[in-house]
């Protein structure tokens, strides 16, 4: 076989990257769109049920707002952590990450065990009624996903205790981050689908 | 031979380090050390184990479309029962309840056990070869997405074996299918197949999406991919939009079925349409899933035979985008007879008028590319022609559809039957067996051959319109869907019996290519690289490639590599030999930019549908099988991402 | 319609077929004439958009007129879809010209008629090609169509959407009639069921009242008033038996009554188990509800 025609020499490339240039952002962004859709669909769900009825809840009073507010502020907050944990991912800051990656891990604790609360102050059970089911829809399918990103989390927290600390498990920890905007943005208009959306119809 | 090495770096980045005792291809090792060691890297492990742990996509994506020609042939097999029960008047030759489940099958085995996994199989296998690179985004989760389908597939003929199959249509209307009407778990197994299809189809499309904006060969800018590659991409962003809506609805079916909810339940505020308009949201754009793949194919067999690249190609681009955009807005036109306001169903008449256009256009296009060519017809090409006389016929009575008085007298007719096998055979099936003749030495390093080819062709085209046509007439003349058996009396008859004949026909049809493929099989004539003389990259490799597809990864410099550079196609150097690694382009210029590890043989992908089937089927019987299933699950996927220890050796930063 | 979208496939047509017999001759020049095929590619899709746009302009007028509901209706119905028959209401101001039938509607020549349409357990849809499109039933979506039959005759519709184990077998029949026949037949509808008048038949008004059949059936002037199946006050009056499946003559009403599974498996009528001398009075019976 002949000697081929080489243009470029690709060896002095590195072999990960942060954001756009990590393949698994792009797994990721694709993850996204998808649950997006999700919860695009579950909310417009809710609205087509709204209108069939003139009472809305029918026959009930909303959920709760204490749970819900606390839940919503939790996350909020969340949020600085998260960017200061994402930024010291980029950097390859070892001893930051793991601080990093232990606080998001109670957040995600705490988070979940708020929302554990959330569920018993609906008011309403997903077999009353088709309001009932939407509600509890929409409230688990956000729960899963509060619920998978905790998991990953303290995965993630237990390998960046291990000698496997290195290199790309900084890209996972910053993607995990990307993760969890996600679903704190997420739950933001369910929030006030859920929440106001009833009081400012009754 | 020049190394731009600082050239193609950000200008705040150094070098890399070399590892040590890497080895990289295109440096001290001459051609035939190379082969040897990529060989050593990136082959699947024989036997049994190889079989249970390959993320090589040519091995997964050839298992997926031999799979999904068995779904094909099994539900085909549903489709001879159908037309033998109707052959003539009052047959007893299949009771309604088995009738009910053959039909149901029938679809729901089509729709989501062949047609969709075929064209997303075709896409796994070629895509990574046709951007030029050496293995697909997330290997891994390829194979996962092969054992949920198949896992999925086999519970549901199991069910139907068992006499508990399906039997209220593909698309499941409630309240028929709901907790009130379809007693036992008969629903329950089509609803949770809706899942697992539609969870291997996300996989795939995510695969997709990350493999073509990712790993392109450099210097294939946006407009050097090849069409058919475009129009795999287009398939998989609709495919990230629609299967969500199918997954809602069918999960609001089974908790509606299984944990009392009342989505569906119109006496507790719920509603019947509302699973019209989730379904039907996904429904519309399926079949614009089914039918892009396959305008890829038509594109990369019209360009080769022709002999020139395909006319209009930014036309061509736009055309597949705007039909998989317009696509989402039609789903209105299921249900015109519903009673929906018709101001509003007005729009969704407007809508599925248009999106004649950037088909028209597309025709257009091909034909001028044949015109303006010089087209030899072997069988890919005889293909090709089929589908433009039958989808456009199809396409055709798809715009009179469209128009709601029109629909409101054929609508749930034979018309509808007639319509819909003319768009999906005529749009889906012929382009799929002309891609399979066009890509067959590629796969299998044989030839079809070409006599049985033409014969192939031809029964199935005339025996496809004397099945078809004549159903557009049984419609108009009122013979509605659905129907194990009809009054004699009603003029129907005669035409349900040609129908029949030509079903027969298309068996044999169907028949000959097996035996085509299986005597090609046996052959021992070895096909070349390029045995069409084709433009695009998958020809540039070994029939069939070997496990690392390219030697080198190439750099392209046109959207028709062999025919501009010739032989003397350039590439690019400096991945490693000696562990897996693929090369990460920027998603619009495809400037060189990471190289990535790609993964081992795994089991985790084998372990983890094992977990997730379990889990999916345990909660058809218990809804706490979601919980106490999502342990194993858990298990598997910490496994599958547990680095590996050699892993940690990689201290490359960027 | 069919003009338009014919016109367009013969095009794409003779375009291909030209294409393919130029390919068939011998190798011309290259391909430089891109140009030409850009301009032509042009026109091609202002033929298309402008066909699509005249198709669909079409298509509205059309609709709009079929849309258009009556004032006034001189005939109110009220059609229940049940598994796997029809119930047919007829509806007045004046409660005592209420009636009910089943699967056989009666309508006069050149009237209107208002068609209510609901559906008590699952989707089905109502259609008679001659004389309307077809209109979905949908349980908890009450809806409506109005006809103007303009021509007299026996107009055949059936159930055209999948709603289980017989919907292959769930038809109607819709008699347009002209207005006197209609008033005759309408003035019988009201009446009660005459009291058998011979022994055979009082036999099998006796095997009605003691078997199943009360469960489910009405009979206006006995005390059979379950509203589960079909009417039967009038059932000699109509064409056809269990929604199409039969025609109904004595041979046929006894098959059916003896084994209804046989004929319409799955449906909601169970076999009576009735041997043949109760048959035959029964159907005796069922023979004078004209």
């Amino acid at each position: 076989m002949s000697t081929p025609r080489y243009v470029l020499d690709v060896s002095v490339l590195p072999n990960y990257g942060y954001g756009t240039r990590s393949l698994t952002w792009w797994g990721l962004m694709g993850m996204i769109a998808i649950e997006s859709t999700v919860f695009v669909l579950a909310v417009g769900t809710y609205f087509y049920l709204m209108a069939q009825v003139s009472e809305w809840p029918p026959g009930r009073r909303p959920p709760d707002l204490e749970y819900g507010t606390v839940f919503t502020g939790v996350l909020l907050l969340s949020l600085i952590p998260n960017i200061w944990l994402q930024r010291q991912a980029e950097h390859e800051r070892l001893p930051q990450v793991r601080v990093g990656l232990v606080i998001m891990s109670l957040i995600g604790v705490i988070a979940s065990v708020v929302r554990a609360f959330e569920f018993t102050v609906l008011n309403v059970t997903w077999y009353d009624n088709a309001y009932g089911s939407i509600v509890l829809m929409l409230l688990g399918l956000h729960t899963v996903h509060v619920l998978t990103d905790l998991y990953d989390s303290l995965v993630l927290t237990v390998l960046m205790f291990t000698d496997h600390a290195k290199a790309r498990r900084y890209v996972d920890t910053a993607e995990n981050a990307t993760y969890w905007y996600f679903v704190v943005y997420a739950w933001l208009p369910i929030y006030v689908v859920l929440y106001w959306l009833p009081r400012w119809t009754q | 031979m020049s190394t731009i090495a600082s050239g193609i770096l950000p200008p705040d980045v150094r070098p890399a380090e070399r590892e040590r005792e890497a080895t990289y291809d295109g440096e001290s090792l001459d051609e035939v050390s190379t082969a040897q060691q990529l060989e050593k890297t990136w082959a699947t492990p024989r036997g049994l184990w190889g079989w249970l742990t390959t993320v090589d996509h040519k091995q997964v994506g050839r298992r997926y479309i031999v799979t999904a020609f068995v779904f094909f042939l099994l539900a085909g097999v549903l489709a001879v029962l159908m037309r033998l029960q109707l052959i003539k008047a009052d047959n007893g030759f299949i009771g309604p309840d088995l009738y009910n489940q053959i039909f149901t099958m029938h679809g729901s085995t089509m729709m989501f056990l062949f047609a969709v996994p075929v064209m997303e199989a075709m896409a796994v296998y070629l895509v990574p070869l046709m951007v030029g690179t050496r293995a697909i985004a997330f290997p891994r989760l390829n194979a996962f997405s092969y054992w949920i389908y198949l896992f999925g597939g086999i519970m549901l003929w199991t069910a139907f074996a068992f006499d508990i199959g399906p039997d209220t249509g593909w698309f499941a209307y409630v309240p028929l299918s709901g907790p009130a009407y379809a007693s036992g778990k008969r629903v329950d197994f089509w609803a949770q197949m809706i899942t697992f299809t539609e969870v291997a189809a996300l996989a795939i499309a995510v695969e997709i999406i990350g493999t073509v904006l990712k790993l392109r060969a450099p210097g294939m800018t946006l407009n050097r991919i090849p069409l058919f590659v475009w129009s795999m991409f287009v398939m998989a962003l609709m495919v990230m939009v629609a299967m969500p809506a199918v997954m809602l609805s069918s999960t609001c079916l089974i908790m509606d079925r299984l944990v009392g909810t009342h989505f569906f339940n119109p006496a507790e505020g719920g509603d019947a349409l509302l699973w019209q308009h989730l379904f039907w949201f996904f429904g519309h754009p399926e079949v614009y899933i089914i039918f892009i793949p396959a305008l890829g194919f038509i594109s990369a067999i019209v360009e080769t035979f022709s002999k020139r690249p395909v006319f209009g190609y930014p036309y061509m681009v736009l055309a597949l985008i705007a039909t998989g955009f317009f696509g989402f807005g039609l789903w209105v036109h299921h249900m015109f007879a519903t009673g929906l306001p018709h101001l509003g169903s007005s729009f969704f008449t407007a809508a599925s008028m248009a999106i004649a256009i950037p088909s028209g256009l597309q025709i257009f296009c091909w034909i001028a590319t044949l015109w303006s060519g010089k087209p030899v017809f072997h069988t890919p090409l005889l293909f090709v022609v089929g589908f433009f006389v039958i989808f456009v016929l199809g396409g055709l009575t798809g715009v009179m559809l469209a128009s709601i008085p029109m629909d409101l007298q054929v609508h749930d007719t034979y018309f509808v039957v007639a319509h819909f096998h003319y768009v999906l055979i005529g749009g889906g099936v012929f382009p799929l067996f002309g891609a399979f003749y066009y890509w067959f030495p590629k796969i299998t390093g044989k030839r079809l051959s070409e006599t049985l080819g033409k014969w192939n062709f031809w029964i199935f085209f005339v025996s496809f319109n004397i099945t078809f046509f004549p159903m557009h007439i049984l419609g108009l003349a009122g013979m509605p869907r659905r129907v194990y058996t009809y009054q004699a009396g009603l003029g129907w008859d005669g035409l349900n019996l040609l129908a029949t004949i030509g079903g027969m026909g298309i068996v044999i049809s169907v028949l000959l290519f097996i035996v085509n493929v299986v005597s090609s099989l046996r052959s021992a004539a070895r096909a070349p690289s390029n045995p069409w003389s084709a433009a695009t990259l998958e020809w540039a490799t070994s029939s069939p490639p070997p496990s690392y597809n390219f030697a080198h990864i190439p750099f392209v410099t046109s959207a028709q590599p062999l025919w501009d550079q010739g032989e003397q196609l350039m590439y690019v150097r400096g991945l490693r030999v000696d562990k897996r690694e693929i090369l990460l382009t920027t998603p619009l210029d495809a400037r060189p930019d990471l190289r990535e590890p790609s993964p081992d043989p795994s089991i985790w992908p084998l372990l983890s549908a094992l977990a997730v089937t379990a889990l999916f089927i345990g909660s058809i019987f218990n809804p706490w099988a979601v919980v106490i299933g999502a342990l194993p699950v858990a298990i598997a996927l910490t496994g599958w991402f547990w680095p590996k220890r050699n892993e940690a050796m990689e201290v490359e930063s960027a | 319609m069919l003009g338009v979208c014919g016109f367009m496939y013969a095009l794409v047509l003779i375009f291909l077929i030209i294409a393919v017999i130029r390919a068939r001759r011998a190798t011309g020049p290259e391909m430089s004439r891109d140009h030409g095929l850009s301009k032509t590619l042009g026109l091609w899709v202002a033929l298309i958009v402008v066909g699509l746009m005249g198709l669909t302009a079409t298509s509205y007028l059309i609709d709009r007129q079929i849309a258009q509901a009556a004032n006034n209706p001189d005939v109110k119905l009220q059609i229940t879809a049940h598994q796997w028959w029809w119930d047919v209401e007829y509806l007045d101001a004046d409660p005592s010209q209420h009636f009910h039938t089943a699967n056989e509607i009666h309508v006069p020549v050149n009237s209107s008629v208002h068609v209510t349409l609901m559906a008590d357990d699952v989707i089905h849809s109502f259609w008679v090609p001659s004389l309307h499109g077809k209109r979905d039933l949908i349980p908890g979506r009450p809806g409506s169509i109005d006809l103007r039959p303009e021509r007299v005759g026996v107009y055949r519709g059936q159930c055209a959407e999948f709603c289980g184990a017989q919907h292959a077998k769930m038809a109607l029949e819709i008699v347009v009639e002209d207005a006197a026949t209609f008033a005759a037949w309408k003035t019988k509808q009201l009446e009660t069921a005459p009291q058998p008048r011979d022994e055979h038949a009082a036999r099998g008004l006796d095997v009605f009242m003691s078997s199943a059949c009360t469960l489910c059936h009405n009979i206006a002037g006995t005390s059979a008033s379950a509203t589960l199946g079909p009417d039967l006050t009038h059932l000699a009056s109509r064409r056809m038996l269990a929604a199409g499946a039969l025609p109904n003559d004595r041979t046929h009403l006894i098959q059916w009554l003896s084994d209804p599974q046989s004929i319409k498996p799955g449906n909601h009528m169970p076999s009576l188990g009735l041997t043949a001398d109760a048959l035959d009075p029964l159907a005796s019976y069922l023979e004078t509800l004209r």
